[in-house]
């Protein structure tokens, strides 16, 4: 069977891919639909959803566009949970290969060294980091992948191990191919694929970790995000529930598609694993 | 002996990893934006250069570098966190304040989700080619993937203001009165919705957890054992299986209990609630930047405190572990 008929019989990773084609759809779609900053006041305030035309979700407390700030988050949150967890892989892979390859008391000290970063609670140290660092998408972006490489760096690590000794990696040692070549040649490729539906799954966890930040008032103040009109809606929750409504769906159903996406993933890219289980 | 000794190796640990945390808090202060002195003199609203010296003096903040981390580092080894710049009081005695809150809250969110998740958790595995089965799985992912702070928001606009059943805000009614038993009655219908919303992200996880682990677990040659001898399917799976599969599934949940105190900070947030997260958002706020550290220390000490007795209930549960040590 072919990688999209395995990841196809999964059907909730179906419903999932569809999903997140939607939100895809949503960011690249905001600026021809939306071409006004999301932040601009264009009615007046509070107007509840379908009361109006151009304002299907209504408008927030300082009469901006609900639909439109909607559009806009999408491509914050994805970018977010894209370039982060990639940050995290880089942080992730190069240590847990490392540690996995060579063993020893390099493995020791990178694994105390790992060990420690997950002992941290990992929201309250992006917390403190972002609010340290002053909020911008940079800084959000670094929080999130300094919290989230623990997994990647162990997974990795476990991978190189059980892999260093097969007989492709005597090989390729034989012929006299240098560690770092072994390591990028020969080993790394045979573990990229759980390292990938690892990687769909922390984007989703960095959507969640980015709406929680914005919510407590650590996003960047200049794109609006979906945890930002959460948390500005936060105090008018008992006059105007939809404001914080509509964004928390969003952020829901995005989160589930790539949780979705990632089992999908997993059945197709290891096959025998997922049969048994 | 050997116990002890174990103890004695975790409790070394945990002061390295905390000893790190606070060299790691202090370069963080370093870091953070402006300096402190000008910031206290702007809220006092006096900016003059002698006011500022004598501030700098006060808070120890005309030393050299490397004074003022022995400064700093010694003062946390003796409880002493500094002030808070804002309310210029000890930000020991402000934790210290609103700790037992955040352990009433995180304490029973715990209990709850890892009781329900586990209930579910065996539920889903003893149903696995089931459309119940596949049920409880589904929710479990809606669960893990709803953010927290909007169920609590959304549990607010059902519970407290729609159907009025349940106060929204606070620790107690304030003003209520209540003393005994009623005070106690008062505080648990406030712990309800901070509990429950705090508890569903992880009892999703749990969940998830239990029906993994007891799945491999009936896998095992001993559940073939007691398939062949004839046993009841229901005491083959609440004796052999869930006994077994409760081991790692202890590890795992005293891992993630870490992150329950992250999720407190939302919760807190949302609900009001007087704990150590609500204070948490007061010093972002306010960019009151030594209570923050001062937080985020004390929230890693109670991780591994919780990581300690996890490991210490594991040796429990697992016999083996001590005879193995011995």
């Amino acid at each position: 069977m072919s990688f999209f008929a395995r990841f196809a019989q999964n059907r909730g990773a179906l419903v999932g891919f569809i999903i997140l084609m939607v939100i895809i759809a949503m960011a690249i779609l905001a600026p021809l639909l939306f071409p006004e900053s999301p932040w601009r006041m264009v009615q007046r305030p509070f107007l509840p959803p379908l009361s109006q035309e151009g304002f299907p979700l209504g408008t927030d407390t300082m009469g901006r566009n609900v639909a439109s700030g909607l559009m806009h988050g999408a491509w914050v949150s994805l970018l977010i949970g894209l370039v982060s967890t990639s940050v995290a892989l880089l942080i992730g892979v190069p240590l847990g290969a490392i540690a996995g390859y060579y063993g020893g008391i390099i493995d020791d000290v990178l694994m105390r060294f790992t060990e420690f970063f997950q002992t941290i609670p990992n929201f309250a140290l992006a917390i403190v980091l972002v609010a340290i660092m002053q909020p911008s998408i940079t800084s959000i972006v670094l929080a999130i992948a300094i919290v989230s490489w623990p997994p990647v760096a162990r997974l990795v690590r476990a991978e190189f191990m059980s892999l260093r000794n097969r007989e492709y990696v005597e090989a390729a040692r034989l012929v006299g191919q240098s560690n770092s070549t072994i390591i990028l040649r020969q080993i790394l490729p045979n573990t990229l694929s759980p390292i990938i539906v690892l990687a769909s799954l922390m984007v989703a966890t960095a959507i969640l970790l980015e709406s929680a930040l914005s919510f407590l008032g650590l996003g960047d103040p200049n794109v609006m995000s979906w945890g930002y009109m959460i948390g500005a809606a936060r105090t008018v929750i008992r006059q105007a529930w939809w404001l914080s409504f509509f964004p928390g769906v969003a952020i829901l159903l995005t989160v589930l598609a790539l949780n979705l996406v990632g089992e999908g993933l997993d059945d197709a890219l290891n096959p025998k694993l997922s049969r048994e289980r | 002996m050997v116990y002890a000794r174990l103890i004695i190796m975790r409790l070394l640990k945990a002061v390295i990893v905390l000893f790190l945390i606070v060299i790691f808090n202090f370069l963080l202060i370093q870091l953070a934006p402006g300096d402190p002195a000008a910031i206290l003199a702007g809220q006092a609203g006096a900016a003059d250069q002698e006011f500022l010296n004598q501030l700098r003096e006060r808070f120890g903040l005309d030393q050299p570098m490397y004074v003022q981390l022995w400064r700093y580092v010694s003062g946390i080894a003796m409880l002493d966190f500094g002030y808070s710049y804002r309310l210029g009081v000890p930000v020991f005695d402000l934790i210290m304040d609103r700790l037992p809150a955040t352990l009433l809250l995180t304490g029973t969110a715990f209990v709850l989700s890892l009781v329900l998740g586990i209930v579910a958790g065996s539920m889903a595995a003893a149903r696995v080619k089931k459309p119940s089965g596949s049920l409880i799985m589904a929710l479990a992912l809606v669960f893990y993937a709803t953010p927290l702070f909007w169920v609590a928001l959304m549990s607010v606009v059902v519970f407290s203001v729609y159907l009025g059943w349940l106060p929204a805000y606070g620790l107690y009614t304030v003003g209520g009165g209540h003393t005994g038993f009623a005070l106690a009655l008062d505080i648990v219908k406030h712990l309800v919705l901070p509990a429950t919303t705090l508890a569903l992200f992880f009892m999703a996880i749990y969940t998830r957890m239990t029906r993994t682990s007891m799945l491999d677990a009936a896998q095992q040659d001993y559940v073939k054992t007691a398939r062949a001898k004839g046993l009841k399917p229901s005491i083959i799976q609440r004796r052999h299986v869930l006994r077994n599969a409760l081991l790692p599934i202890i590890t795992l949940a005293g891992l993630q209990a870490g992150q329950m105190v992250g999720g407190a900070i939302l919760t807190e947030t949302v609900f009001a609630w007087p704990g150590i997260g609500r204070l948490m958002f007061e010093a972002l706020q306010q960019r009151d930047y030594n209570l923050l550290l001062g937080i985020f220390f004390f929230s890693a000490a109670l991780v591994i405190v919780f990581n300690i007795i996890t490991d210490l209930v594991y040796s429990l549960a697992d016999p083996r572990i001590k005879k193995g040590a011995s």
